[in-house]
């Protein structure tokens, strides 16, 4: 690998992503995480978006209400659908020219083909599906010894380093592990939707916007995009509920669900599924919170008949509040749980929808 | 046709168990498995193969010399060839650093129209190696595959690709990388043809090292690789939370709704 110099890499970089005009929530979770990153980082180190799309100009705004200091903006009809060829090579470019010192994606279905592809072509390190970010040892420390096992001993809370701690689940959420980029630039790393805080609305802050040459030809992009369609069935919105009611394996059935249903509509919340319900075929898996699923911090999570598999609880452990109701007091889920109601979920939800009214 | 299929042994993360006292991973006794979306990936290649029998299955994997049992399952399956690549200079690689050396090895195979990859291995489930390798090898690909129609002159092919809220329909030309999701098939079982295939002694599962792959040192292995672990640990367990007292359901119920009332949670 060739020797990189750092000094010449400098501010944090959000792709903020954007279909059809408008921009993916985890682009502002993205540009908060980024926001407080670049604090951390200090030495007037600034978070900038880099939107790239057809006509994206307007959604300048959006990013510096949400906290970007500057904004990159790639705009040409080329752009106007997500292609991995496009936007790869509009990307790498920018970031060459740019010189950012971190950059990071969502990790979306878009995010994780653009990344990897980004990272192989600059011969940078990728990190995928980033849970928690730091760039001061100190913070992580902090982090580490409130959330984690870690050992902090060996630490040095005053490491001047200053390389990006990049925290996530593998093994199926069996093990967390952090990684950094010690001889690369940038970093990068793909973030969970759903985890990063946005920061406050800030109504009319603007910010300066610098406009990127587009140089794409079509003979760059190697494939059709033919269509582009969404799902008829309203999406699922587990990521911004504030309540969520979940059925597993004990709903025992797709007419099971209905109990889960008259629940959420009770307390005013969504109804998520584990996977075992998904596999079995009995809600779709639009539904499906866990590792393989989507991941959920509501305020309250319900989970009806839910054990609590490992890559269930990744999914679902930072809600504020556990209520679990299942038959079995010694499964993991009502270990993991606030509120531990053992009882048959069929008898307990009706009894339960009557009390809290 | 010649297809690649890319596939990786892992522990099956479902039956790993944390140990208390230690937090420590407990890994004996797993049992290690062809990576889930890797069989779909294979499964896609062996339908196309029933449709076409002039195709040629080349599975590549890399890791540890006991990887040949899970090539051996891809034998019994239906793949013609497989190859793993095994070397302590690989040893340790990050995503960038496998797919340098999987595409060193792909380049000393006879050519290819196809490469189809699992999206991601349950053990990491970084969804980066396909990517990362299609562009070494600088071909096009499609990522999180659910459906695929070859044209009729099987030198392109129309997949559809799985967004969160829909789907896209995507038009490439062969040859290109595919990575396959769980919808995308249901992997057949093995065959007793097939059994006896994989057990055949002079079925031979060729093991390449670095040299073999002509691959450049500074491109693999642990030191080569942009990534490094710096610390790794399993999450605190929870304090213990409330058990809802009560004989029935209803009493039961009663005393949750008061506790969620009384703490202002609701």
């Amino acid at each position: 690998m060739a020797t990189v110099n750092f000094d010449e890499y400098k501010n944090i970089w959000v792709f903020a992503e954007q279909r059809k005009g408008k921009l993916m929530n985890v682009a502002y979770e993205l540009l908060g995480e980024g926001y407080n990153l670049s604090r951390e980082l200090g030495d007037g180190c600034k978070v900038c978006a880099l939107i790239v799309g057809k006509d994206i100009g307007g959604l300048a705004e959006e990013c510096f209400a949400y906290g970007a200091d500057k904004v990159y903006t790639i705009d040409d009809d080329l752009l106007e659908v997500y292609t991995t060829d496009g936007y790869t090579k509009v990307v790498t470019e920018a970031i060459n020219e740019f010189k950012p010192e971190i950059v990071l994606y969502g990790a979306t279905f878009i995010g994780r083909d653009l990344a990897p592809r980004c990272a192989a072509r600059l011969d940078a390190g990728l990190t995928a599906d980033c849970t928690h970010l730091n760039v001061r040892v100190k913070n992580y420390i902090d982090y580490a010894e409130k959330n984690t096992t870690l050992n902090t001993e060996s630490l040095d809370p005053e490491d001047p380093a200053k390389n990006l701690l990049m925290t996530r689940p593998a093994f199926g959420g069996n093990l967390m592990a952090t990684i950094v980029c010690p001889t690369t630039r940038p970093q990068m790393s793909t973030v969970r939707p759903g985890v990063m805080d946005k920061l406050e609305k800030r109504e009319g802050a603007t910010g300066e916007i610098v406009k990127i040459k587009c140089e794409l030809s079509k003979d760059d992009i190697r494939t059709t995009v033919k269509e582009v369609v969404k799902a008829a069935k309203e999406l699922v919105n587990l990521i911004d509920a504030e309540i969520i009611v979940s059925g597993g394996r004990g709903v025992k059935n797709a007419d099971g669900f209905e109990v889960i249903r008259n629940l959420a509509d009770c307390v005013g919340g969504v109804v998520g599924a584990s996977r075992a319900a998904v596999d079995s075929g009995w809600i779709e898996g639009s539904h499906q919170v866990g590792q393989t699923g989507t991941t959920v911090k509501p305020k309250i999570y319900i989970a009806c008949g839910i054990s609590g598999a490992i890559q269930h609880q990744v999914g679902m452990q930072t809600s504020d509040i556990i209520i679990a109701i299942n038959k079995d007091n010694d499964c993991p889920m009502m270990h993991l749980a606030d509120y531990a109601l053992e009882g048959d979920l069929f008898k307990v939800i009706p009894e339960l929808i009557a009390e809290w009214n | 046709m010649k297809i690649i299929v890319c596939a990786k042994q892992v522990p099956d993360t479902n039956e790993i168990k944390i140990n208390p006292e230690t937090g420590t991973l407990m890994r004996d006794g797993v049992p290690s498995i062809l990576n889930p979306d890797d069989a779909n990936a294979l499964e896609m290649a062996l339908e196309i193969k029933d449709n076409n029998p002039d195709t040629e299955i080349t599975v590549i994997s890399m890791g540890p010399p006991q990887a040949k049992v899970m090539l051996e399952e891809c034998i019994a399956l239906g793949a013609d060839k497989c190859i793993l690549i095994s070397d302590r200079a690989v040893g340790g690689s990050d995503t960038w650093a496998t797919s340098n050396a999987i595409a060193a090895a792909v380049r000393k195979l006879d050519g290819f129209d196809l490469i189809i990859a699992g999206r991601q291995a349950i053990d990491g489930d970084t969804a980066q190696v396909g990517p990362q390798t299609a562009e070494k090898l600088d071909i096009p690909q499609v990522t999180y595959v659910k459906e695929y129609k070859f044209s009729d002159d099987m030198k392109s092919v129309e997949v559809k690709r799985a967004l969160e809220d829909g789907y896209q329909i995507i038009d490439v030309k062969l040859p290109c990388m595919l990575t396959a999701i769980k919808e995308l098939n249901t992997p057949r079982y093995m065959t007793v043809d097939g059994i006896m295939r994989a057990c055949d002694p002079n079925l031979e599962i060729k093991v390449w090292g670095a040299a073999d792959i002509e691959v450049d040192l500074d491109k693999v292995g642990l030191k080569a690789s942009p990534t490094n672990v710096f610390r790794s640990f399993t999450p605190k367990p929870k304090g213990k939370g409330v058990y809802i007292e009560g004989d029935t359901p209803k009493e039961k119920s009663q005393n949750l709704v008061t506790g969620l009332k009384a703490k202002h949670i609701i």
